[in-house]
């Protein structure tokens, strides 16, 4: 049942930190944010982590562990032998606060820069109609739980700070996606996820799939269907007459 | 001292939950500069959890649905202590804040013909619940984010900057309200990050704070619920009501232990999932009140029946109201008839294929996968009870959100009335929407109605709260986590599922004795980001909290819904009528008993006399229509 597991934990600020060594109990099916919580309960009272709902619904535990961005609620400690070392680290892409705090406000500054839903004009509330198999495919985004845990490892700014400006991450360009392909909405968004969003920018490496908790398929089913359609609509001859002809006007 | 860092707001909202959202939504629409305040990081509010549905009766499903049945189902699962007008403008306005919700922007499940989808529930008589598979607490608060953040950029295109009018202050909690004579001046409270104080100069506050769930050691809230705004408002004089009602969900998870708690939603039930205890018994049958016989299936065959026919049928008990089935589930494992883990089975492996349990319950079929080792495609789920919601809150008022403080409104699960004894899945959802918005447009209202110039916070107050809130580091006593996790522990054992008078009175005196404990806490380290002293700080809510909560219990003498005596089983119609109110004076906590304001007499002639005659004494009965002259 019960084994002591050494844990590396980095501990520090905006200044300067480094991993420190723990020595922690471990329980049957315990994930690796109970450790995190007996360190605070037993050896570090002022060990720094955000976390709420420990059920991989909320999307704020987000870490590294052993290098991998993952949620510390949904990783278990039975995927590590007894004898590994579990190295647990902040977010990367992100600057530290204190400890495992990361400052997430790039995302929340992103989020605003992609316009909102934009309402059918003259359907009245409660006249919506949409069918299941339409909405679906907006549907799987809005699994997104915001863990950011995509747009931490995504490679364009991972460790390129000066990417960051003109690059949404994979995470609002899932939502540019997932408005594009919503049912009834009124505003045109694809000129605007190329020139304004950066979606060219993204090479389609599908790291930001692969480290999703919630599976959404970003890279095949948000990122691609958006690069095609802004490609149909740079490349398409009718449409470049038409966008020259408006320009004149 | 350094220099304190000031905001000046028209209402200011405290929690960033359903309730909080819309009423900050309501409050800015009304043109009022909006500060919206929590503890967490924007869009990670407890509603995520909320996972069946929100109940509105849009009649998608069944077209025999309307807000009088609506109504009906909330009251009887109330056992009737509901606020029956909280209940009346509940079901006649939440069909409209969940189309609202699709011009926002959210998508729901879809009927066939186009329109929003609708699920069963326990105690709801129709498909009721607008959902989007298990995640509908998420789809609601992303919504409610994205809505917040359109308004932000209305007000940039108007004023070149997002946060002109509405501004959420993030990861930031309020330790105290101040008042100015009688009403509302202001919040103080500090940056999580940094442990620096702010002060909100505000004429209205509206709490939205949640629940209560984190006394309790067993429980499916996240570390946010510890009853903040109930002692907020309670120290700024206001009442609290109905504070012994406890909701315990029956299906949470049971293993592996730290897991134990986490929710299993009933949506699991709603689409067929049924309860068996270790012999292999559907038990639930068993266990159908008096007061539901007739609306509830005897034999498994109807049962079953029911889900394809529900108009020759009578539904499965499983979908009794909350508070029957977690007493059942408790019961069956006391005698002996629990699984390995001290639970019992819930398997809905044998009524859906696996493709379709995928598609309804995705985030069931992740959770007992990722956490647990289980297919719930192919095996049963072990589930018991656990703490899931607080049915007592602030009293307000039901049209405006106000309380008894001029300046304090509340919404959602902080305030209380509208479930009464016991809350049905589902009215949750729609409760925070109807009733934020009805208490950010109270909220915006009262600023409107004010003349003069707006009450003030004094240096005093601030350096008050400010010695207050910093006392933990000179404290010589022990960490707040073990004191926390006494306070679990006596709350889930002396508090819980079941009560008697012995064991509450042993509660009250450990938690006096917590509470000597609590003024001497020490923490460690520095004021940035720390979770020992923001525990700290919770922790002396969440102690003020569950001395309501234990006094008002051992003060009813009656079992009904979420409080269950067992020296005291059957329900007594002599105390339909009484609600317990705390307040707190100079001696500390004050439970008196107040009369409940009678039903108005339309929505009494909603219901048979026969039903009523099982809840009211005969008196309450005069004005019913079967009373009427022949």
């Amino acid at each position: 049942m019960g084994y002591k597991a050494s844990f590396k934990v980095w501990r520090g600020d905006d200044k300067d930190g480094g991993l420190h060594d723990f020595l922690v109990e471990v329980n049957e099916g315990e994930v690796v944010l109970d450790i995190i919580h007996r360190l605070q309960a037993t050896q570090a009272p002022d060990l720094a982590v955000r976390w709420n709902c420990k059920a991989g619904k909320c999307g704020s535990c987000s870490a590294e562990i052993n290098g991998r961005p993952r949620l510390l609620c949904m990783t278990r400690m039975s995927t590590f032998t007894e004898d590994e070392t579990i190295t647990v680290t902040p977010m990367r892409t992100f600057p530290v606060i204190k400890d495992l705090v990361t400052d997430v406000s790039f995302n929340y500054q992103k989020a605003r820069e992609i316009p909102s839903f934009a309402p059918p004009p003259g359907v009245q509330p409660g006249d919506y109609r949409m069918q299941q198999v339409d909405v679906e495919r907006s549907q799987e985004f809005r699994k997104c739980i915001e863990c950011f845990l995509c747009q931490n490892t995504c490679h364009v700014v991972r460790d390129h700070e000066e990417n960051k400006q003109n690059f949404a991450g994979p995470r609002f360009l899932m939502r540019v996606a997932e408005l594009e392909m919503h049912p009834l909405d009124a505003e045109d968004r694809v000129s605007a996820a190329q020139e304004a969003h950066g979606l060219g920018m993204c090479n389609i490496t599908k790291c930001c799939t692969e480290v999703c908790p919630e599976h959404i398929k970003i890279t095949d089913n948000a990122l691609i269907p958006l690069k095609e359609r802004v490609a149909d609509r740079k490349y398409d001859p009718l449409f470049a007459v038409a966008s020259l002809f408006r320009r004149k006007r | 001292m350094t220099e304190i860092e000031r905001h000046n707001y028209d209402v200011v909202v405290i929690g960033a939950g359903g309730a909080g959202l819309r009423a900050a939504i309501e409050a800015r629409e009304q043109g009022k500069r909006t500060a919206i305040i929590c503890k967490s990081l924007f869009g990670k509010a407890h509603t995520v959890m909320a996972e069946g549905g929100i109940a509105a009766a849009m009649g998608n499903v069944n077209s025999g649905d309307n807000w009088q049945v609506h109504f009906r189902d909330t009251m009887r699962g109330g056992k009737f202590l509901n606020n029956w007008r909280m209940a009346e403008l509940h079901a006649k306005e939440a069909p409209e804040r969940v189309w609202e919700l699709e011009t926002y922007g959210a998508l729901f499940d879809r009927t066939k013909d186009g329109r929003i989808s609708q699920r069963n529930f326990g105690g709801h008589e129709y498909p009721r619940l607008a959902h989007v598979g298990d995640r509908t607490g998420l789809e609601l608060i992303r919504t409610l984010q994205q809505k917040i953040v359109s308004l932000q950029q209305e007000d940039y295109k108007a004023t070149g900057d997002y946060e002109a009018n509405i501004k959420v202050f993030q990861e930031l909690t309020i330790t105290e309200l101040v008042k100015a004579g009688d009403r509302i001046a202001g919040a103080f409270g500090y940056w999580r990050e940094s442990g620096r104080f702010v002060v909100f100069e505000t004429p209205a506050v509206v709490l939205a704070t949640g629940g209560i769930g984190k006394s309790f050691k067993v429980t499916s809230n996240s570390w946010e619920y510890t009853g903040d705004g109930h002692a907020l408002a309670l120290r700024a004089g206001a009442a609290l009501i109905n504070m012994e009602f406890i909701q315990f969900h029956p299906t949470g998870m049971v293993w592996p232990p730290s897991v134990k708690g986490i929710l299993v939603t009933e949506s699991v039930r709603g689409d067929g999932g049924v309860l068996r205890n270790s012999e292999g018994k559907r038990f639930m049958f068993e266990y159908i009140p008096d007061v539901f016989k007739e609306k509830y299936a005897t034999t498994e065959e109807e049962g079953d029946r029911w889900y394809t026919d529900p108009d020759n049928n009578r539904r499965p008990p499983e979908l009794l109201p909350r508070d029957e089935v977690a007493r059942s589930i408790n019961s069956e494992v006391k005698a002996g008839r629990g699984t390995p883990h001290g639970g019992v089975f819930l398997d809905v492996s044998t009524r859906l294929p696996a493709e379709e349990i995928k598609r309804r319950l995705p985030s069931m079929h992740h959770q007992f996968k990722e956490l647990a080792d289980v297919d719930i495609t192919a095996e049963p789920m072990e589930v018991g009870p656990t703490c899931h919601y607080v049915m007592g809150g602030i009293e307000v008022d039901p049209d405006t959100g106000q309380s008894a403080v001029p300046g304090l409104f509340a919404a959602g699960e902080c305030s209380g009335g509208m479930h009464g004894s016991n809350r049905l899945g589902g009215n949750s959802l729609s409760d925070l929407l109807v009733f934020g918005r009805r208490a950010g447009l109270g909220a915006a209202g009262y600023v409107d109605s004010l003349t003069g110039p707006r009450p003030l916070v004094t240096e005093a107050q601030v350096s008050q709260a400010s010695k207050d809130a910093l006392a933990p580091f000179e404290g010589s006593g022990e960490n707040p986590y073990t004191i926390h996790t006494e306070l679990q522990q006596v709350m889930n054992d002396l508090v819980g599922i079941i009560r008697t008078g012995e064991e509450m009175k042993l509660a009250l005196k450990k938690l006096d004795e917590l509470r000597q404990r609590a003024n001497h806490i020490a923490v460690e380290g520095h004021r940035q980001f720390n979770p020992g002293w923001h525990l700290a700080i919770d922790l002396r809510n969440m102690l003020w909290i569950s001395e309501c909560v234990a006094r008002a219990a051992l003060e009813r003498t009656e079992s009904r819904g979420g409080h269950t005596r067992d020296d005291f089983p059957g329900m007594d119609a002599g105390w339909r009528s009484t609600l317990l109110v705390c307040t707190t004076s100079d001696e500390g906590i004050d439970v008196r008993r107040q009369d409940q304001i009678p039903l108005r007499a339309d929505l009494l002639d909603l219901f048979e006399k026969d039903e009523l005659g099982k809840y009211f004494v005969s008196e309450e009965l005069s004005a019913h229509r079967a009373e009427g002259t022949a």
